[in-house]
C-alpha cells in the first residue's frame, strides 16, 4: 500500500535527475560552458532593463495588498482541506452534515463579506 | 479491460522478463520499474508538450490568417525540436547580482511539482501509472507548488520586472486556486471518493458524464486552471508589454526551457483532470460506442479538445488588469463555486442519489 506512493517519490527524484542532466547537457555544450570559448561581456550579465543601468536592487519592500491577499488564501485554503474529507462522506452525514457545513462556510463568507467591504479585495 | 491500451502493463512484462534475464530478486525490480516509469513518461510528455507548442503556433496561426511554421520537417513539425536543440545549446547568461542557490532551484521546483502530477492520471480502464486513493488532492497539491517556483525565480533574479511578475504570479495563483479546489467538491460529493479512476466508473456506470450536471464546475475549474497556467487572458504575471516577460525575464537558455516545459505540462495536467472529472475520461461517447478504439485513444482526443479549447481563449479574450483579474476570481468564481455546492448538495439531499 505505502509503496504506491515510492511511485512519488520515484518521480520526484527522477523528474530532479532530468533537470540536472539537461542543465549538464548545456553546460557541457553551450559557448561559455566546458568546450566552448571562454569569453567574459561584462555588460551581458547585468540585471536587464531596457538597457538602461539598474538604480539599488530589487529586493525592496513591497505593496501589502499582496500579503492580504495570501491571508485570505490560507483562510480560505484551510476551508477546502475542511471540505474534501466531508464531501467524500457527504452521503453518511446527511443533513445534519449538510447543514453543519453551511453554517462553516456561511461563517467564512461573512469574513469574505467583511473584507470585501473594508477594501482589501481593491487593488490599489 | 479488454480491447483496451495495455502499455504499461506491456511495458511492466517486458521488464520482468529482463529482469528474470539478468536473475534479479523481486523487491529491487519494483523499484527500478518506477524509475523506468518514470524516464519513459519524461521522454512522451516531452515529445507531447513538443506537438503541443507546434499546435499552438499551428492554432495561432490559423485564427490570425497566418500559415505558421512551415519549414522544418513536414507542416513545421519539428519546428520545436530545432527550437528545444537551440535552446539546449544556448549560451547560459545569468546575471551577475542573482541570488545563486534559489535562481539554480526555481526551474526545477516549477518543473518537478508538475512533472510529478501525472503519476495519478488515468490514461485507461484501470491504466494508471500508480493509481493513488487521494488522487485528487494529490494532483491539486502537487501541482500548487509551482508556485513556490515562480516566487523563487522572481525574487532570486534581483530585477524589478521578474520581482514583479513573480509577486503578481503568486497572488494569481493562489486566488484561483481556491474556485479550482471548490468547483471539483460537488463531484466528489457524487461520487463520494477522491479516486481519480474510481471518478471515470462512477461516470461510465452512470452513464452520463458530469460536464451535464456539473457545467457550473466544469466552467469554473476550465477558467481557474487556466489561471493557474498563467495562460493568456489570465497572463498577468509575464503580460510582455508590460513586464518583458515576468518571473522568467533574466532566465535564458535551457533554464527558460525548463519553464516553459512545465508551463504545458500544467496545461496537459489541467486538461486531464477536466476530462477525467467532467468529460468522463477514457469513456467512449455513446454514439461512437461501437468503435474497437481503446479507451486510451478517446482520452487524448479530449485532452486535445481541452486544450485547444484553452489555445483558442488566447486568441478569444484579450488580457485582463491586474485588478479586473483579482476581482473576477474572488467576487464572481469563488461565490459560484460555492452556490455550485450548494446546490449540489441541496440536490442530492432531495432525491438522495446521484445527480
Amino acid at each position: 500500500m505505502l509503496f504506491k506512493y515510492g511511485y512519488v517519490l520515484a518521480f520526484l527524484v527522477a523528474g530532479v535527475f532530468f533537470i540536472l542532466f539537461a542543465f549538464l547537457t548545456n553546460w557541457i555544450i553551450s559557448p561559455n560552458g566546458l568546450l566552448g570559448q571562454k569569453f567574459h561581456e561584462n555588460r551581458s550579465v547585468d540585471t536587464y532593463e531596457c538597457g538602461v543601468d539598474t538604480i539599488g536592487t530589487a529586493w525592496v519592500r513591497f505593496n501589502v495588498s499582496f500579503y492580504l491577499y495570501a491571508l485570505l488564501f490560507v483562510l480560505f485554503d484551510v476551508e477546502t482541506v475542511f471540505l474534501y474529507p466531508w464531501a467524500v462522506s457527504f452521503r453518511k452525514l446527511g443533513l445534519v452534515g449538510f447543514s453543519e457545513m453551511i453554517v462553516f462556510i456561511g461563517i467564512l463568507l461573512v469574513g469574505l463579506a467583511y473584507a470585501w467591504k473594508k477594501g482589501v479585495l481593491k487593488w490599489e | 479491460m479488454s480491447g483496451s491500451l495495455k502499455l504499461l502493463k506491456l511495458i511492466n512484462v517486458i521488464l520482468e522478463h529482463v529482469y528474470k534475464f539478468l536473475g534479479l530478486t523481486n523487491p529491487i525490480p519494483e523499484v527500478i520499474n518506477a524509475f523506468i516509469t518514470a524516464a519513459i513518461s519524461f521522454a512522451v510528455i516531452s515529445v507531447f508538450v513538443m506537438f503541443l507548442v507546434w499546435m499552438e503556433r499551428k492554432v495561432s496561426a490559423h485564427m490570425q490568417s497566418r500559415i505558421g511554421p512551415n519549414r522544418v520537417g513536414p507542416f513545421g513539425l519539428l519546428q520545436t525540436l530545432a527550437d528545444a536543440i537551440k535552446l539546449t545549446t544556448k549560451e547560459n547568461m545569468e546575471p551577475q547580482k542573482r541570488d545563486k542557490i534559489p535562481y539554480f532551484i526555481a526551474p526545477i521546483i516549477a518543473f518537478v511539482a508538475t512533472f510529478m502530477g501525472v503519476v495519478v492520471i488515468p490514461l485507461d480502464k484501470g491504466v494508471t501509472i500508480q493509481n493513488l486513493n487521494i488522487g485528487v488532492l494529490y494532483i491539486i497539491a502537487i501541482t500548487s507548488f509551482t508556485v513556490i517556483g515562480i516566487l523563487t525565480a522572481g525574487w532570486s533574479s534581483n530585477n524589478k520586472f521578474s520581482l514583479i511578475g513573480g509577486f503578481r504570479s503568486a497572488a494569481q495563483i493562489i486566488s484561483y486556486e481556491i474556485p479550482l479546489v471548490l468547483s471539483l467538491v460537488p463531484v466528489i460529493m457524487i461520487t463520494g471518493t477522491l479516486d481519480l479512476q474510481k471518478i471515470v466508473e462512477y461516470q461510465a456506470h452512470a452513464g452520463y458524464w458530469f460536464v451535464g450536471p456539473q457545467i457550473i464546475g466544469f466552467l469554473v475549474f476550465l477558467t481557474a486552471s487556466t489561471a493557474e497556467s498563467n495562460r493568456a487572458p489570465f497572463d498577468i504575471p509575464e503580460a510582455e508589454s508590460e513586464l518583458t516577460g515576468g518571473f522568467h525575464t533574466e532566465y535564458s537558455g535551457i533554464k527558460f526551457a525548463m519553464f516553459f516545459l512545465g508551463e504545458y505540462i500544467s496545461i496537459i495536467i489541467g486538461s486531464s483532470v477536466a476530462v477525467s472529472v467532467f468529460l468522463g475520461g477514457w469513456i467512449a461517447p455513446a454514439f461512437m460506442n461501437f468503435l474497437p478504439v481503446p479507451g486510451f485513444f478517446w482520452f487524448v482526443i479530449k485532452v486535445l479538445l481541452v486544450i485547444y479549447l484553452i489555445m483558442a481563449f488566447r486568441w478569444t479574450f484579450p488580457r485582463l488588469r491586474v485588478d479586473q483579474l483579482m476581482d473576477f476570481g474572488w467576487k464572481i468564481l469563488i461565490p459560484i463555486a460555492i452556490l455550485n455546492i450548494f446546490l449540489t448538495g441541496l440536490w442530492i439531499l432531495w432525491f438522495s442519489k446521484g445527480v
